[in-house]
């Protein structure tokens, strides 16, 4: 079912890691990118995956529903993790027909996997933790400087919020159409691409209909209460920085220089 | 009478491992019987569309057996789609469902589906057509080019033209006015009394129900509290209450008329026992 995708999903808490402001959690999320992508070793990878099941028991997420959130991604893990193991280069392991697996491959494919399953976990958890709302308010005080260049961040940041808004929405709208589809006998399971893709333009049609026809009802409220963009508005929630937002993002400052530091030595 | 459906113990649990896990339905069981014409009330919340989602094979049940003429549907998976074509469901707000260029097209999807041939399927979608209350010359137009009414009319039309034995219907009046309301209820009762097909209707109108149905089944929080005629089921009127439901309009006028002394039976579901009560009153002349 569509429903079980829990991507951009959120999960309401009372932990430590759903009270940290937001901004805090976005740059620690790409601060912890930045570092996946600098470990090279057991040990330094060692550090992020530390960090990480940190970051899921102080959310109280339940790990079940992180790992579920994989299962879109299945398909690209398993690739590059294929892709890598045969066409790395190095000391040869087995060899069959135009296969070579290397010993260099093995390592790369299963860091490589470890990065992406990583990478992606680390993103959810700060979707799971972090409300649309607060997301976005988060993205748009970070972008805020660009205004001086011009660039409509806050409209940018508001066509997010819809956009996130929208998503469990629109999946919700995707699955009564599908099941009142299939209640009419539609097949989506069976048949050749084309007859699969041609199974979609009774889901199609009907959900870009509902699309633009809440585009246009959301488009007239917002004008019944007098929204003109980002001019002048304020904000109910301002974002303050509290101590343990400084105290969390040090430790995440240490760790990510050791693992620079670690990846310099080549460990 | 021998049951076409027969719920056992179904119990249906949504979001399961996550904190928003919550059973829809717990530990149901049920008989719809053939040829009957069955309301199925509950307030929002209660499962209802949960429930009926179940009967076609939509949704399988986390416990519990669905049986469609005694055998247990879920006995071959790949066969699934058989029961839908002998299950027609409407869901709440059909509307939002077509999607073809022609109304007539939309209605024939489903017997298209059954890998009818052409003139079945025509014979099929004329009759569904008259069934749901469709002229004929709307059948050639877009179905967004029709009104509301009529859009709910195609809708209904295309699970029609299945031919089901068994026809559920969501909600089927929501959002209608009472003059659409009343020509649809009519449609869809016709229907029931000249295909002699089991109908389920799912309501929260008492009125809509007591006009309509054989039988009654109330549904809350989750389980089934009352099961039996309207008459059966409207006089115990303080369990309605209790479970967020309530007795007819008419009931209601009857029943504050006997609060104020006057002998009126007040067991009465619908506008014309309600006058057959109140001529009773008067000693009897029309």
């Amino acid at each position: 079912m569509l429903k079980d995708i829990t991507l951009g999903q959120f999960f309401p808490g009372n932990s430590l890691a759903h009270k940290l402001d937001p901004r805090t959690k976005l740059i620690l999320t790409v601060v912890y990118i930045v570092g996946l992508f600098c470990a090279e070793s057991f040990l330094s990878y060692g550090l992020m995956a530390a960090l990480l099941i940190a970051g899921v028991r102080v959310s109280g997420v339940a790990p079940k529903a992180l790992v579920r959130g994989l299962k879109p991604v299945l398909f690209i893990i398993c690739f590059t993790a294929v892709l890598n193991l045969f066409y790395t280069p190095g000391e040869e392991l087995v060899s069959f027909w135009i296969f070579t697996i290397t010993k260099e491959g093995v390592l790369t494919a299963f860091f490589m996997v470890l990065r992406i399953t990583m990478l992606i976990m680390g993103t959810f958890l700060l979707t799971y933790t972090t409300s649309p709302i607060s997301l976005t308010d988060g993205m748009e005080s970070l972008l805020n400087p660009l205004k001086k260049i011009r660039v409509p961040v806050h409209e940018l940041a508001m066509m997010m919020s819809i956009a996130l808004r929208f998503i469990p929405t629109l999946i919700e709208e995707t699955d009564k159409i599908m099941s009142a589809q299939k209640a009419r006998g539609a097949d989506f399971e069976s048949g050749s691409i084309i007859d699969r893709a041609k199974a979609l333009v009774p889901i199609l049609v009907p959900l870009f209909i509902s699309a633009f026809r809440r585009a246009d009802e959301l488009a007239v409220a917002m004008e019944c209460r007098c929204y003109h963009g980002g001019h002048g508005r304020t904000k109910l929630h301002v974002l303050h920085y509290q101590t343990r937002d400084y105290l969390v993002l040090s430790v995440y400052a240490v760790i990510l220089a050791a693992v620079i530091v670690l990846a310099r030595f080549g460990l | 009478m021998e049951p076409i459906i027969r719920v056992e113990g179904l119990t249906h649990t949504y979001g399961q491992d996550t904190p928003f896990c919550r059973s829809a339905v717990d530990g149901v069981s049920l008989e719809i019987y053939r040829g009957e014409f069955l309301g199925i009330i509950g307030h929002t919340g209660s499962g209802k569309s949960t429930l009926i989602q179940h009967l076609n094979g939509l949704l399988q049940p986390t416990v519990g057996k669905i049986y469609l003429d005694g055998r247990d549907i879920w006995a071959d998976p790949k066969k699934i789609r058989d029961v839908r074509f002998r299950v027609g469901l409407v869901f709440q707000y059909p509307e939002y469902q077509l999607f073809e260029e022609t109304a007539y097209k939309d209605i024939a999807f489903g017997p298209k589906n059954m890998g009818l041939d052409q003139d079945e399927i025509d014979r099929r979608v004329r009759a569904a057509a008259r069934f749901a209350g469709l002229d004929e010359g709307l059948l050639e137009k877009s179905p967004f080019d029709l009104s509301g009414g009529q859009k709910r009319r195609v809708a209904i039309a295309g699970v029609i033209a299945m031919e089901p034995e068994v026809l559920i219907l969501d909600e089927p009046s929501a959002g209608l006015d009472p003059a659409g309301r009343r020509s649809l209820l009519k449609n869809i009762k016709e229907y029931h009394r000249e295909r002699g097909t089991t109908v389920v209707m799912v309501s929260h109108s008492m009125d809509e129900v007591a006009e309509n149905v054989d039988r009654i089944i109330v549904l809350a929080d989750a389980g089934v509290v009352m099961s039996g005629t309207p008459r059966e089921v409207f006089s115990r009127a303080g369990e309605l209450v209790a479970v967020g439901l309530d007795v007819p309009q008419v009931t209601r006028v009857a029943m504050a008329l006997r609060q104020r002394g006057v002998d009126i039976d007040s067991a009465v579901y619908t506008v014309a026992d309600l006058r057959r009560a109140l001529n009773a009153v008067r000693g009897g002349t029309c």
